[in-house]
C-alpha cells in the first residue's frame, strides 16, 4: 500500500530524514516512534506531500507521490492522491467556521460531488461512529479536545480513504481525553483501516500496532513487531529511549 | 461666525458631500478589488505572480497620493490617458488605497493559521478551493477592521482630488471662500460634513465586524 525507499529531506543545512526505507502493507498498522526531532512527524507528512523530499520515492497505491511532474500538473496529482489519504493532527485543525457536520461534508460535496443529503448521511454516520452524533450541529469552538480530534478523525474518513495518517493526534489532549480518541482508533484497527501512527505512547503503540518502527536523528533505528521492540530491543539506541520513557 | 451664510451655503456643500461619498466609494470598490486581487497574487509561491504585485504596493505606498493623482491626471494625456477629473480621482485613489488593502488582506491571510490550510490540502482540496472554502472565509473576519481603516483613511484622502478640480467637498469649500472670503465658516462647514460622513461609515464598519464575529 505504501513504500518509502531511501527518502532524504533536508530543512536548510539540517538533514531531518537519512534515507528512510518502510513498507506498509494493506491493512497493516504502523506505529512511528521516537524521540522528539527524530524526523517521525516530518516522515508521516512526506507520505501525502505537506513536506517535499529532496531524494527517495514514495509509492501509494502503485502511484508514484513524488513524480516529476511540475507546476499545475503536480498540483492535480498530488490532490488526487491526498483524496485517499486520510491526515489526523495533533492540533485538530478543525474549520472554526464551519459546524461539525459542515467540516465533514466540505470535503465529499466539493470533490467527489456527493449530494447534500448523502453527504449529511455519511456524516451522521460517522458522527454516530465516534460518539458525536448529538454534537453534530456544534461549532468546534463548543467542544472539547478528545471531541474536537473525534470530529477530525470523522471528517478525515468522509473522503473514504484508503490509509489513515496520525501525527500524534493525543499530544495536545488533556490526559483524561486520551482514552475517547485512542478507542476511535482501535475501532478502526478493528475495522483492518490502513494506519500510520506516529505517536509518544508507547503503551498504545504496543496496544494496537502490529509493527513499531524505532526512528532517532533522521534514521530507522530499529523495526518489528511490537512485542520484540518494546521486550527485547536489539539496539541500544533503542534501548536507552525505552528506559527513559518507561522509567 | 456667520450663521446665515452657513446656512445659505450648506445645500451646496451637501451636494459637494454626496461627490465626495461616490467617489470614495468607487475608489473603494476599486481599491478591493485590486487589493483582494494582488493579495492573492503576494501569497501565491508564483514569482510571475507576486512580483509584479510587490513592486505595485511598494510604488504606490512609497509616493505621495498627491503626486499619483497628478500623473495620471495631468500627465495622463501625454501617454494618451485622457480622463475627466471625476474619473481620474477614482482611478488614483482607487490605485493608491489598493496597495494598502493589499498588505491589510494579505496580513489577514497569513494571519489564518497554517494547519488550516494544512488539513484542507490533505483533505484534497486544490490551493484555490482551499482559500475560498476555508482561509478566505476565516481572513474575512480579520480583515474587517484593517479594512475599515483603511477606508476612512480613503475618505479623508478624498480631499486630495479637490487638487484636480473635482468639486467635492474640499473644493467647494475653496470655491465659496474665494467669494465669501470667510474661510473659517466654510472649512468648518466642510469637516462638519466630512464628520458626518465618516461617522456613518464607522457605523457600518462597527456592524460587520459583529455580525461576522466567530460564533462559539
Amino acid at each position: 500500500m505504501i513504500q518509502v525507499a531511501d527518502l532524504h529531506k533536508a530543512f536548510g543545512a539540517v538533514e531531518v530524514l537519512k534515507g528512510i526505507d518502510l513498507t506498509v502493507e494493506r491493512g497493516q498498522i504502523l506505529a512511528i516512534i521516537g524521540p522528539s526531532g527524530s524526523g517521525k512527524s516530518t516522515l508521516l507528512r512526506t507520505i501525502n506531500h505537506l513536506e517535499s523530499v529532496d531524494r527517495g520515492e514514495i509509492w501509494f497505491d502503485g502511484m508514484l507521490v513524488n513524480q516529476p511532474l511540475r507546476g499545475r500538473r503536480f498540483e492535480r496529482h498530488v490532490n488526487r492522491i491526498r483524496q485517499h489519504i486520510g491526515m489526523v493532527f495533533q492540533h485538530f485543525n478543525l474549520f472554526p467556521h464551519m459546524t461539525a457536520l459542515e467540516n465533514i461534508t466540505m470535503a465529499p460535496m466539493l470533490l467527489k460531488k456527493t449530494p447534500r443529503r448523502e453527504a449529511r448521511e455519511l456524516a451522521e454516520s460517522l458522527l454516530r461512529k465516534v460518539g458525536l452524533l448529538d454534537r453534530i450541529d456544534y461549532y468546534p469552538a463548543q467542544l472539547s479536545g478528545g471531541q474536537k480530534q473525534r470530529v477530525a478523525i470523522a471528517r478525515a474518513l468522509a473522503m473514504e480513504p484508503k490509509v489513515m495518517l496520525f501525527d500524534e493526534v493525543t499530544s495536545s489532549l488533556d490526559p483524561e481525553l486520551v482514552g475517547e480518541v485512542n478507542k476511535v482508533m482501535k475501532q478502526l484497527a478493528q475495522e483492518h483501516m490502513t494506519m500510520l501512527i506516529v505517536t509518544h505512547e508507547l503503551r498504545f503503540a504496543a496496544d494496537v500496532a502490529d509493527h513499531v518502527l524505532f526512528m532517532a536523528d533522521g534514521v530507522v533505528v530499529e523495526e518489528g513487531p511490537p512485542a520484540q521492540l518494546f521486550r527485547a530491543p536489539a539496539q541500544e539506541r533503542t534501548k536507552t529511549f525505552l528506559q527513559e520513557v518507561f522509567k | 461666525m456667520d450663521v446665515a451664510l452657513i446656512v445659505r451655503v450648506s445645500r451646496f456643500f451637501a451636494e459637494a458631500a454626496w461627490v465626495t461619498v461616490e467617489i470614495s466609494v468607487l475608489a473603494l470598490a476599486l481599491g478591493l478589488c485590486v487589493g483582494f486581487a494582488a493579495a492573492l497574487a503576494k501569497v501565491s509561491d508564483r514569482a510571475v505572480l507576486s512580483l509584479p504585485a510587490r513592486v505595485y504596493v511598494s510604488v504606490f505606498r512609497g509616493t505621495p497620493a498627491l503626486i499619483q493623482l497628478f500623473i495620471i491626471y495631468f500627465g495622463g494625456p501625454q501617454i494618451g490617458l485622457q480622463l475627466e477629473p471625476f474619473a481620474a480621482g477614482v482611478l488614483g485613489l482607487g490605485l493608491n488605497i489598493g496597495a494598502y488593502m493589499t498588505e491589510s488582506i494579505r496580513g489577514a491571510i497569513v494571519a489564518v493559521e497554517r494547519g488550516q490550510s494544512e488539513a484542507a490540502r490533505c483533505l484534497g482540496l486544490g490551493h484555490l478551493q482551499a482559500m475560498r472554502k476555508v482561509i478566505l472565509p476565516q481572513a474575512a473576519r480579520l480583515m474587517i477592521r484593517p479594512l475599515g481603516v483603511n477606508s476612512i483613511a480613503l475618505i479623508k484622502g478624498s480631499a486630495l482630488v479637490s487638487a484636480i478640480s473635482v468639486v467635492e467637498l474640499t473644493y467647494t469649500a475653496h470655491r465659496f471662500i474665494s467669494s465669501t472670503y470667510r474661510p473659517f465658516e466654510m472649512f468648518m462647514l466642510s469637516a462638519a460634513f466630512y464628520l458626518l460622513i465618516i461617522s456613518a461609515a464607522s457605523h457600518l464598519i462597527r456592524t460587520l465586524d459583529a455580525r461576522f464575529a466567530l460564533r462559539t
